[in-house]
């Protein structure tokens, strides 16, 4: 690890699926750089790579070409096994279709990354209730994961993928499934480790998560249109936001 | 804010601070706070149109206080304006004639007018964000107001969206 190298540097990334008929180009021609304790969202269209984009930066789709490099090491040249190690050790992931482990519970689903990560059995199990409490899943801690709800799924991934204290946390819609009570707590739980220092690179259609993040990447068709901060907006301060609400008078 | 005070004027009469009180007491911080002239105001739009009337009520060791009662005619007119469909919500007019007429004028491209845009209703949404956290969570009204804001300003991005893709 370089000390203060970008957390995320992707150069001229391309990604073209090519299955069967004719090349998809999903990704065309990307530069993004996300330094440490960052919190960028990533939005835009359907199909417009968003989930590639963010799938080749955790390394679980191969880049067509250009260089990404996480936490000042090259990392697109590694072999599967290169990128699971890497991954083990630095990402939390997030997917659009959260994947759980079926046959452990909520509990152990959340406590293995950290295992894998080499914590104690006693801090694994004490992050784990922390971040079950946070989004309000505590009890549901020895449910398997067939017995939730979507919605629920998704907050055990969010968790688990947050287990570890990554260097860098993706996430893929993780708020898809969610009613507005829960995106809630799924907001405050992001609101915190971002707080802590947690970097962020987030996919997200929901305006309300995406306006937690410091800066907004806009994807349309595989290209980044847009990149840059979240302005200040020019209302009057706070406590008179009053006049955000128009009734009519 | 004539319908709200002769709503409030409905179920009791009132000075005009009492009203002012009571309209903060139910939307919060989510209603834009009126001042108490703009209430006076109204009220004497309201008594000349008869849809309330005054009296005065004298008060131990200070000036006289006007208390407002609503009228016959103004009860009418309450009930037909609770009664008749509210008018869906507008556009965002102004920002589509932006969009559609600058690059005519050569001023501005349509990719980066969406894109300022998008970000403005970010903004606007990190602020309804934190209004909705300070807000006391007893207060089911003004948590509603704000989260039908947030709703609205959800559309209005995801036709932004629309519009980049769609507009060359
Ligand atoms: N495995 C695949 N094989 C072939 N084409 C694919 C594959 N995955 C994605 N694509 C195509 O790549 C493009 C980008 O897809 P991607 O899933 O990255 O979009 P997205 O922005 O995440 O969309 P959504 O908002 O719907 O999740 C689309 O045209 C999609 O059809
Ligand atoms: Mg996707």
């Amino acid at each position: 690890m370089t000390a203060d190298a970008p957390v995320v540097r992707a150069v001229n990334l391309v990604k073209i699926y090519q299955t069967g008929g004719l090349p998809v180009p999903a990704v065309r021609g990307v530069d993004l750089t996300v330094e440490a304790g960052e919190f960028v969202a990533v939005m835009g269209p359907s199909g417009s790579g968003k989930s590639t984009l963010v799938h080749m930066l955790g390394g679980l789709d191969t880049r067509t070409s250009g260089e990404i490099w996480l936490d000042g090491r090259r990392a697109d040249t590694l072999s599967e096994s290169g990128w699971a190690v890497l991954r083990r050790e630095k990402i939390g992931f997030v997917f659009q279709f959260f994947n759980l482990v079926a046959n452990m519970t909520v509990a152990d689903n959340v406590e293995l990354p950290a295992l894998l990560g080499g914590v104690s059995p006693r801090q694994a199990r004490e992050r784990r209730e922390y971040l079950l409490g946070e989004l309000g899943l505590a009890d549901r801690a020895e449910a398997s994961p067939a017995q939730l709800s979507g919605g629920e799924q998704q907050r055990v991934a969010l968790a688990r993928a947050l287990a570890n204290q990554p260097r860098l946390l993706l996430a893929d819609e993780p708020t898809g499934n969610l009613d507005s009570r829960n995106t809630r707590d799924v907001l405050r739980l992001l609101g915190k480790v971002h707080g802590q220092g947690q970097t962020i690179v987030l996919v997200t259609h929901d305006a309300r998560v995406a306006s937690m993040a410091d800066r907004v990447v806009s994807l349309l068709d595989g290209q980044i249109v847009d990149d840059g901060a979240i302005p200040k907006s020019r209302r009057r301060p706070l406590g008179a936001a009053g006049d955000v609400v128009e009734l009519r008078s | 804010m004539r319908q709200s005070l002769l709503a409030l004027l409905a179920k009791e009469p009132a000075h005009g601070y009492e009203l002012k009180q009571a309209l903060e007491t139910i939307f919060g911080d989510a209603y834009p706070s009126p001042n108490i002239g703009q209430i006076y105001v109204t009220l004497g739009r309201l008594e000349k149109d008869g849809y309330v009337r005054s009296v005065d009520v004298e008060q131990a060791n200070r000036p006289n206080k006007k208390v407002y009662y609503i009228t016959a005619t103004g009860r009418e007119a309450l009930e037909t304006w609770v009664e008749e469909p509210t008018e869906g919500p507008r556009v965002r007019d102004e920002f589509f004639m932006k969009l559609v007429l600058a690059p005519m004028t050569g001023l501005s491209d349509r990719m980066a007018l969406v894109n300022r845009q998008r970000r403005h209703y970010l903004a606007l949404m990190r602020d309804l964000r934190e209004l909705a956290e300070r807000t006391d969570p007893a207060n089911r009204v003004a948590l509603l107001l704000i989260e039908g804001a947030m709703l609205h300003l959800q559309a209005d991005l995801d036709w932004l969206e629309r519009c980049q893709e769609d507009l060359p």
